[in-house]
């Protein structure tokens, strides 16, 4: 029986906006009580949590674990642990892997080898289409038994409007999610960044906005039409946050997430032709940057995730117009979050801690984001005050594809809590942040 | 001597620096009219033509500037078809090494290209074109042969008309021009222009004939017969009737304006033949001064820590 007592921490519940100092113990997986003076005793794990946020576990419903089939970008085990360090206890799977996760037994798996590595929890997302070709309907019934809380094609928007109709009538029977990456691709073909000026000073093919745009809007019409729950995936543009904003106003039930990169670059951290910077949906404009914080802000964007997509360093040390999309987030999300939202007022502590837990839970059906006594014990402590510099060479993920590498932020994951074990952010070697980490026996 | 190990683009070169390769060439342009055309100023000197785009004019003029200058130069030219698989650029710098290239010309579909080969080398990278981005050799050239025509360049108007979207020539003329102070007018159909155009400083038409008004300078973009594939465009016949180049539209120029085209040239496309070889057309001029350009960019490129080598 593992016990564990977090003192002197200040805990944030996001369900009751509320902020205040507690003392947690923890048994048996669960939170055991929540009060004041709770002190040493023999045999319990102690955690000094003084000058840090205890939050619920932080959940990232968009990652890319790449295992089976591209081990030499990410590995579960690799994944996961970037998880832990970044402070995520459940962390989604994205279905293109090779093969495919678009069936029982590859939901299995993906969540077998996540219990082996033992790190974070991984909720498999199914495919929406056998090998997500876009013709045929993957077997919801049976991989949702398996255990997968959503259906998507990511990285390949559903062109078929009929058969994205039959996926949504689907899954909406199931009251399973459906997530949509948003992309009209007859209008991005050949684009390796935003359309725009620095696409047209750098010479490099354009993305327009109007291709997420156009997908979203079909996909918002189906999600009416068939009433299923519709979840956008990483919103880029301006125009994506109005139609979502308008949709939920007439009462459609459509969520949405926005990436860290998202809110934080604009397309000119492509010049240099940086490759880490390339990334699908791309990175926009000013405009559009503030337009995602006025969403997040206004709560049209419900749900904060990284698209966490690690590649190989020989992938991304090509041309750009080669180089593969995508960069790794599960490490710097919480600095960014705190450096980026926060602590500029964008959104308060509260509404940036249900971005990463109550709502991503909420939306999937997941029993996480509260802190009360008897609720299962997965929790995040962050010091905010910590300052790092992002160094992708002490990264726990494989993937080292990231365009912050040597920034400053504020805001600090310590450790995570997952079902009522500790683990420090430093297990994978780097020193210095056990610090207040004290077993007494 | 150039303060910089590369040429990558005229977007990041000074007023002073262009002058600098301007005047040069004009010397070098000196050595090309002699007998013998040769000095031994790159003696010992290796200068690589990389070149992952069929094109012989450019390759060509690199050849002879590098030889005139007595380098060694070696061409290569490699296939679009292993760039497409995504081999190459990488395992190419270690290829420039082991070949004690001094100088690497590179040619590649990739914007960014000789971006990224300068970083992998110690070589001085000029770059010969890369995807869209820049080919600033061919817009240095093409600022000599203006500078030379008319005396100068600030305050000209120049028009350069076609395919804007996919020129690379276009965006390093747009960058040299600007920085000299001439006014211009781009202009072609609306599915090839990109967008953005007017924050570089030019303005943007589509009737050829408001762009062709009080022009100086009127430069002809070649136009590549895959914009039609690309359903950018209707078909050629319609091209050439609304924005080729002909005597007609030419009178709507200023009566000592030059016409000018990179080569090489769609005759009834984009330029008429009556005026591709009319006595307005510098386009042979330009070729020649394409040379005594890359001899400059050879020349001032050369590095130093080698020349002190060379006389200890």
């Amino acid at each position: 029986m593992t016990r564990l007592i977090i003192k002197g921490g200040t805990v944030v519940d996001p369900v009751n906006d509320r902020v205040y100092p507690a003392d947690i113990s923890i048994a048996d997986g669960r939170i055991a009580a929540i009060g004041s003076g709770f002190s040493r005793r023999k045999g319990i794990m102690f955690i000094d949590a003084r000058g840090c946020l205890v939050v619920p576990g932080l959940i990232d419903m968009h990652v890319h674990l790449r295992e089976p089939g591209f081990e030499y970008k990410e590995t579960i085990a690799s994944g996961t642990a970037a998880a832990a360090r970044g402070g995520f206890t459940a962390v989604c799977a994205m279905p293109n892997t090779r093969p495919v996760c678009d069936s029982a037994a590859m939901v299995h798996f993906v969540r077998k080898r996540a219990l082996e590595a033992g790190y974070a929890r991984v909720y498999p997302i199914g495919a929406l289409t056998k090998e997500s070709a876009g013709k045929e309907l993957a077997p919801f019934g049976e991989m949702k038994t398996a255990g997968a809380v959503a259906f998507s094609d990511d990285g390949r928007w559903v062109a078929d409007g009929n058969l994205m109709r039959r996926a949504m009538e689907y899954a909406g029977m199931l009251g399973t999610p459906v997530i949509s990456h948003c992309e009209e691709p007859s209008l991005t073909a050949g684009g390796v960044m935003n359309e725009g000026f620095t696409a047209t000073v750098l010479g490099l093919r354009g993305m327009p906005a109007a291709a997420e745009e156009a997908a979203v809007a079909r996909d918002i019409i189906l999600a009416e039409l068939t009433g299923c729950r519709l979840h956008i995936a990483h919103v880029s543009t301006a125009g994506t946050v109005r139609l979502i904003r308008e949709a939920k106003a007439r009462g459609v039930k459509v969520t949405a997430e926005s990436t860290p990169h998202h809110f934080t670059l604009t397309d000119e951290a492509v010049k240099g032709y940086d490759t880490n910077a390339k990334v699908n949906p791309p990175l926009r404009t000013a405009a559009d940057v503030a337009a995602v914080k006025e969403g997040l802000a206004d709560g049209t964007i419900d749900v904060i995730a990284t698209d966490h997509a690690p590649h190989s360093r020989e992938e991304k040390e090509s041309e750009f117009d080669v180089a593969p999309f995508g960069m790794v987030g599960l490490e710097t999300a919480v600095g960014l979050v705190m450096s980026e939202l926060i602590e500029p007022g964008v959104l308060t502590l509260t509404q940036a801690v249900a971005k990463l837990t109550i709502n991503p839970a909420s939306i999937l059906g997941l029993q996480f984001g509260v802190i009360n006594e008897g609720s299962v014990a997965d929790l995040t402590i962050i010091d905010p005050d910590r300052e790092t510099r992002v160094d992708p060479a002490a990264f726990a993920s494989q993937g080292k594809n990231t365009p912050f590498a040597g920034r400053l932020l504020k805001g600090v994951p310590v450790g995570t809590v997952v079902g009522g074990r500790w683990l420090a952010a430093d297990a994978h070697g780097n020193d210095g942040i056990t610090a207040g980490l004290e077993e007494v026996d | 001597m150039l303060e910089r190990k590369d040429l990558l683009g005229i977007e990041e070169l000074s007023v002073e620096e262009i002058k600098t390769i301007l005047d040069t060439a004009g010397a070098m342009r000196e050595i090309m009219d002699r007998e013998i055309k040769k000095v031994p100023t790159l003696r010992g000197r290796v200068v690589l033509n990389l070149f992952y785009e069929p094109s012989t004019r450019t390759r060509v003029s690199f050849e002879l500037a590098a030889k005139h200058l007595s380098a060694d130069a070696v061409s290569v030219s490699a296939g679009s078809s292993s760039v497409a698989k995504g081999e190459g650029l990488l395992d190419t710098t270690r290829t420039v090494a082991a070949l004690g290239a001094d100088v690497v010309v590179l040619r590649h579909p990739a914007a960014g290209a000789a971006a990224f080969l300068s970083r992998y080398t110690g070589a001085s990278v000029i770059n010969a074109g890369d995807g869209m981005h820049e080919h600033p050799t061919q817009a240095l050239l093409d600022l000599y042969t203006i500078r030379e025509r008319k005396g100068g360049i600030r305050g000209l108007s120049v028009a350069i008309i076609g395919d804007i979207a996919h020129s690379r020539v276009a965006r390093s003329n747009i960058w040299g021009l600007t920085k000299f102070g001439a006014k211009i007018k781009v202009c072609g159909p609306a599915t090839l222009i990109p967008p953005g155009m007017e924050k570089l400083g030019v303005q943007v038409f589509t009737g050829v004939e408001d762009a062709l008004a009080g022009a100086d300078v009127v430069y002809v973009l070649r136009l590549q017969r895959e914009r039609f594939v690309q359903g950018l465009l209707p078909g050629v016949e319609e091209y050439a009737r609304l924005y080729g180049i002909n005597q007609e539209r030419l009178n709507l120029a200023n009566p000592d304006a030059i016409v000018m085209h990179p080569g090489p040239l769609n005759r009834g496309v984009e330029i008429g033949a009556a005026v591709a070889d009319g006595p307005r057309a510098v386009i042979t001029e330009q070729v020649a001064n394409g040379v005594a350009i890359r001899m400059a960019c050879l020349y001032l490129l050369r590095r130093r820590d080698k020349d002190d080598q060379t006389y200890h």
